[in-house]
């Protein structure tokens, strides 16, 4: 991988993810921008995609079980070249191609549909027990929130992860420590997600979220020999300046001037190499 | 008329073993087909599959909110999954994921719920489901199937394997009475005619057609002639075969094995009341939750009867007009 690409690639994720929910006038923005670098070096060094062929079998999948963060997806796709970036411009319009909740019928590059928080862990096995059993190449990578791990049914899942040894599949927790309510460590907290991996023989490791590099190191790590998670250390609204604030920013108003702001602070801080 | 055998007995079969059987049979002619499990091969009977097609069988455990996500996952690479566990287990307890991780994302997943209502016996109100059919028959595109015997397995089997979409097969595992002869034709969606009568018809599934052919027989004695339907398929339901009993007989008693709410008799007065309505009465269970006892208690208990639909035939006659 090369920093400074992924870095830019990352903040012109960021800056297109805020500008399409600046279009709407609203939406998920904390829990978008803690997972805009990930997407980066997902999508730039790490993921067997071909945007000119969305559908090709042994690509690797992408599930964001976090689904109401599908613009920050979204954002990703049009800047890789699934469609056009003026799309993003229609988010959460009737009769849109990118609803607010990631829509694997509606939107090329989407691979699995989600939304109800808990599920997207158990759809990603499925596609890599899809893969093992017809030896199909190509990884799964499921994005799970750290609220989100409150759901059982990820409990159910990392449980026949491990006893069936699935290696096709790496879990990335975007460890933001908040939810819609306020932090995870008031509302319920989730202990010590390394622990709670390591005692399931899982492959844990974890990384600043942030951090390109570190996030490409952990995922290049966590290689195809057995199963693993990278908890991603990130905070919510991160890289978003009006978003950056320790009150409520799970959903918010946005507006042009807004973005506008927020859009010209990224290109600042990439300058500054921030 | 379908072909019926002579004397209905209790079959030599367990309806579990013919599902294996068929399900076996296909899986050799599409290789797309994987069985999943959640901790009930044994009690299910899919044991012979994982023997045939060890790669192919995958026992999640105690799971059923994960092993439906999987399955949906599965089908999107391709593979044709079919999911057992308990009918409550299978639809309640995973509601949301076969709506949300199945259907509203059009993937392609079989569900198989054992122990349909009163079946559950003596595993009792826990295990015993009198809504399933209802869950099932408020998702987008969904099929309902429930065999009256061993005869449709082949049928079944082979529809839910061939068509993409999420169906729900409603199953017994034990021995039932046998309906049909070897070779009997079903097709998916189309009711089978067992008897015909002009004063009353009968619309029937599972369990209780066989209820139902014998209340033809009791109503016969009083001079009655019903006509008996059975309606494999609860959705997409047979509105013509439906709607021409109504039209040709006036009078409709439905029965089923469920709670009468959400279940056959509902979908069937739903059609009829858009297009032929006339009299119908409701055989089922009423607002009650299952208990523990034997098949034949609990058909009493719960007004399941042969009893039960002459009794709701002889009240639907009087309402005619």
């Amino acid at each position: 991988m090369d920093r400074k690409i992924t870095m830019k690639a990352a903040a012109d994720i960021r800056k297109l993810c805020i500008n399409e929910l600046a279009a709407a006038g609203y939406g998920h923005i904390g829990g978008s921008m803690s997972i805009c670098d990930i997407l980066a070096v997902l999508y730039t060094d790490i993921m067997n995609i071909d945007p000119k062929d969305p559908k090709k079998p042994d690509r690797d999948y992408l599930v964001l079980s976090k689904g109401h963060c599908g613009p920050a997806l979204y954002a990703t796709l049009a800047y890789k070249g699934y469609f056009d970036v003026e799309e993003l411009k229609t988010l959460n319009q009737g009769g849109t191609s990118l609803p607010s909740h990631c829509d694997r019928l509606k939107t090329t590059g989407i691979d699995i549909s989600t939304g109800s928080l808990g599920q997207g862990l158990s759809l990603g096995v499925g596609v890599a027990m899809g893969k093992k059993i017809q030896g199909i190449g190509g990884r799964v990578f499921v994005i799970v929130g750290d609220g989100e791990l409150q759901e059982g049914q990820n409990w159910e899942a990392v449980q026949f992860i491990a006893h069936n040894s699935l290696q096709n599949l790496v879990i990335i927790v975007d460890n933001n420590k908040r939810q819609l309510d306020g932090y995870t460590k008031d509302i319920c907290q989730t202990f010590d997600y390394k622990a709670k991996f390591r005692s399931f023989g899982i492959h844990t490791f974890e990384a600043d979220g942030h951090d390109v590099c570190d996030i490409y190191d952990k995922l290049t790590a966590a290689k195809n020999t057995c199963p693993s998670v990278v908890i991603m250390n990130t905070e919510k609204g991160h890289g978003c300046k009006f978003a950056e604030i320790p009150g409520f920013n799970h959903y918010m108003v946005i507006s042009k001037e807004m973005a506008d702001e927020a859009t010209a602070e990224i290109d600042r801080r990439l300058e500054a190499g921030l | 008329m379908s072909r019926l055998t002579e004397n209905i007995v209790l079959d030599t079969k367990e309806m579990r073993a013919a599902y294996c059987d068929a399900l076996i049979k296909k899986a050799r002619e599409n290789e797309k087909i994987v069985v999943v499990d959640a901790d009930v091969s044994h009690s299910v009977g899919t044991e012979p599959f994982y023997k045939e097609f060890p790669e192919r069988s995958v026992n999640c455990g105690i799971m059923e909110a994960h092993a439906v996500g999987m399955c949906a996952g599965m089908s999107e690479t391709g593979l044709v999954p079919f999911f057992h566990a308990f009918g409550v287990f299978a639809t309640r307890r995973c509601f949301d994921q076969i709506f949300l991780s199945c259907a509203y994302q059009k993937l392609n997943v079989k569900i198989i719920g054992a122990d349909p209502g009163v079946t559950a016996a003596s595993n009792g109100g826990t295990h015993m489901p009198f809504e399933d059919i209802g869950l099932m028959r408020l998702i987008p595109g969904s099929v309902i199937i429930e065999p009256a015997d061993v005869t449709m397995y082949d049928a079944a089997v082979s529809y839910m394997a061939d068509n993409y979409g999420v169906h729900y097969l409603r199953t017994s595992r034990r021995k039932t009475m046998r309906i049909y002869k070897d070779g009997a034709k079903f097709v998916i969606g189309k009711a089978n005619m067992l008897n015909d009568g002009r004063d009353v018809c009968i619309i029937a599934s599972g369990i209780m057609v066989y209820e139902a052919l014998k209340a033809a027989d009791m109503l016969a004695d009083k001079g009655i002639s019903a006509r008996v339907l059975d309606m494999h398929t609860i959705k997409p339901l047979d509105k013509e075969a439906a709607e021409k009993a109504a039209r040709e007989c006036g009078a409709i008693v439905t029965a089923e094995n469920h709670n009468v709410t959400g279940g056959l008799g509902a979908a069937v007065c739903e059609a009829l009341s858009e297009t032929v309505p006339v009299p119908v009465e409701r055989v089922g269970v009423k607002e009650s939750f299952g208990e523990v006892g034997s098949q034949d208690y609990l058909q009493k208990r719960f007004g399941l009867t042969a009893d039960n639909i002459v009794c709701a035939a002889l009240k639907c006659i009087s309402r005619k007009k």
